[in-house]
């Protein structure tokens, strides 16, 4: 058992040099690190950027290759070359979030002026942050106004923050399977995880990097019971029923007898070898703390005052997580601002999941929607002719 | 009523079209596929949005391009504020709502003109079914058994009339379509237009 994650990196920037950048829980933080990738290239007239924001436990590599696990970037099924997103024609930026784990500052990475692991000293980070981080990003690359910015989960909740602190900046805007606050259930599903994670004694309160261990059976414990939260009871049912692993009956033990039991803990063993504990903890500290109405008063509309961007929400109708109703106040708060808005639930009984796989329906919707948008703003339809 | 003009548009739609000034800010209620919607952006200039209560026409609707939600008429025309429109457009979508009076008064809030087309209950076709033949009338308009139809709040241009009287609205134009969807410019409150019109659109404005 390695105790240490080993995680390339691809760019990076440090941020926040001239000024440090003032976080929510009232830390100023600078430099500070963020790892990205982009994709494509920028045009002449920078009106062609797509910012990708990732979910909880994703990353910056949404359409090359992750480094660490080999495989294939969580959204490349979206974004590539003569994709829906297609590269030939934006210019696509996703970077780390702050307090994550695959380079952008965080707890896993070494705090400057002690030269040690952050671990738990890391300011508290929130969403406003992630995305503050990310305009300073959006500036070092010379982009005033993005063409979009789309994101799932976690991602669509960025997507909202960006909408609610720099309208003026998105043109259109793609909130995916997400919320504007997340909901009471969702505090405590994330707090049965971290519970997890502080109750495994390779924990050392955050300080594991200083013992040589790392809390491996807690986080695997979080991952394991989050990723049921991920799907459906339908799809669990269809995908394993009460399907025994690699044996005739029952053992009458505590070995994983099903195919589910053996399902989860592969993805919980599989997910501590790319994710850090302390990074865990942190980024769902972060989802808690997202309240778009509680920030405006109670009144969720409030947050889109007079916005001109033009918006595409999309749920999916097993997504138990971030369900529909929620994506459905989303669309009313725009409506009461008179705002530009599409909303589309998609069928699909692949839980919360769904909006990391093939499925058409939302597609064709992105399709439409970013094929239309790109009219408006007056992108040529052919590849980019990039800038100097 | 399957003819279509020249750009494509059923009769029925492009008779609302016509009604819509160019560049306005247009909310179509229940646009289905966006037929309607796509046809005003392209030959009006339309600011188009769209409510579709069915999936299947949002996602068609999207998928082109168009600002569509899913909701419904009873429901989601209470989040936008007053005048966010300068017409809201409501096609042969009132007779299915379950509050067709708090949806006309929705309409004539949020949008500054309302165009309501709907089929004409009083029509002499379905006179003729519930009269003669005492069943519940059964047409290629209103193609619906009693049983299963969507059409829960039928009503008659004279009824519609009256109900615009109550609620204070002003008929700036109206007329009637015939059996062959051809526009009639019978007079709306008369008794003609109701035996002999099969729907009915209204143009409508505030007093």
């Amino acid at each position: 058992m390695s105790t240490h994650l080993s995680i390339p990196h691809g760019k990076t920037v440090q941020l926040g040099v001239d000024r440090p950048m003032r976080l929510d829980c009232g830390v100023d933080l600078g430099p500070f690190t963020l790892a990205y990738e982009t994709y494509g290239s920028l045009n002449a007239d920078r009106s062609n950027a797509v910012l990708i924001c990732h979910a909880l436990t994703g990353d910056q590599y949404v359409a090359s290759p992750n480094p660490v696990t080999g495989k294939p970037g969580w959204w490349s099924d979206l974004i590539g070359p003569g994709k829906i997103v297609d590269t030939n024609r934006y210019f696509v930026i996703c970077s780390n979030v702050l307090g994550g784990c695959m380079g952008s500052s965080g707890p896993y990475e070494v705090n400057p002026e002690t030269g040690e692991p952050w671990g738990v000293t890391f300011p508290v980070i929130t969403i406003g942050d992630m995305v503050r981080a990310q305009t300073l990003l959006v500036d070092h690359l010379g982009i005033e106004t993005l063409f979009a910015v789309i994101g799932g989960s976690m991602g669509g909740m960025q997507v909202l923050e960006w909408c609610h602190s720099y309208p003026q900046r998105v043109f259109c805007a793609v909130p995916v399977a997400t919320s504007y606050r997340h909901s009471a259930q969702n505090i405590a599903f994330h707090e049965v995880g971290r519970q997890a994670v502080m109750a495994d004694p390779d924990w050392h309160n955050g300080d594991y990097h200083r013992h040589g261990t790392r809390p491996q059976r807690g986080l695997a414990v979080a991952r394991m019971a989050a990723h049921i939260t991920y799907l459906s009871e339908p799809a669990l049912q269809r995908k394993f029923g009460r399907r025994l692993q690699d044996r005739q009956s029952v053992t009458y033990g505590f070995d994983a007898d099903f195919q589910v039991e053996s399902y989860l803990r592969y993805q919980g063993s599989a997910f501590v070898d790319r994710f850090d504990a302390n990074s865990y903890l942190y980024i769902t500290r972060a989802m808690d703390y997202f309240d778009l109405a509680g920030a405006n008063g109670g009144v969720l509309a409030h947050a889109f005052r007079g916005t001109a961007t033009r918006f595409c929400v999309v749920s999916f109708s097993s997504d138990w997580l971030f369900t529909t109703a929620e994506s459905r106040a989303i669309v009313h708060a725009l409506n009461a601002n008179a705002a530009n808005v599409s909303f589309v639930e998609v069928q699909s009984d692949k839980g919360h999941d769904a909006f990391l796989l093939d499925e058409p329906e939302f597609h064709q919707t992105l399709t439409g929607f970013l094929r239309s948008a790109a009219e408006q703003r007056g992108l040529p339809r052919g590849p980019v002719a990039a800038a100097v | 009523m399957n003819s279509t003009t020249h750009a494509g548009l059923r009769i029925d739609l492009q008779l609302i079209a016509d009604l819509v000034e160019p560049k306005a800010r247009v909310l179509d209620v229940g646009c289905g596929e966006g037929l309607l919607l796509s046809y005003l952006q392209e030959f009006r200039q339309v600011d188009g949005r769209g409510i579709e209560l069915s999936m299947a026409g949002v996602r068609e609707a999207v998928g082109q391009g168009l600002s569509v939600i899913q909701g419904d008429a009873d429901t989601d025309l209470a989040a936008y504020p007053p005048d966010s429109f300068d017409f809201v457009i409501l096609s042969k979508t009132l007779q299915a709502t379950r509050n067709p009076r708090g949806v006309l008064e929705n309409l004539l809030r949020i949008g500054r003109r309302a165009i309501v087309s709907f089929p004409n209950f009083g029509y002499w076709r379905n006179r003729l079914h519930l009269g003669l033949h005492g069943r519940m009338p059964v047409t290629s308009a209103l193609s619906y058994q009693w049983y299963e139809t969507p059409n829960i709040h039928f009503c008659t241009i004279r009824d519609f009339v009256v109900l615009c009287q109550d609620l204070g609205l002003v008929i700036e134009s109206a007329f009637a379509l015939d059996g062959a969807g051809h526009r009639r410019d019978w007079d709306v409150t008369g008794g003609w237009a109701n035996l002999m019109g099969a729907d009915a659109v209204f143009l409508l404005r505030r007093a």
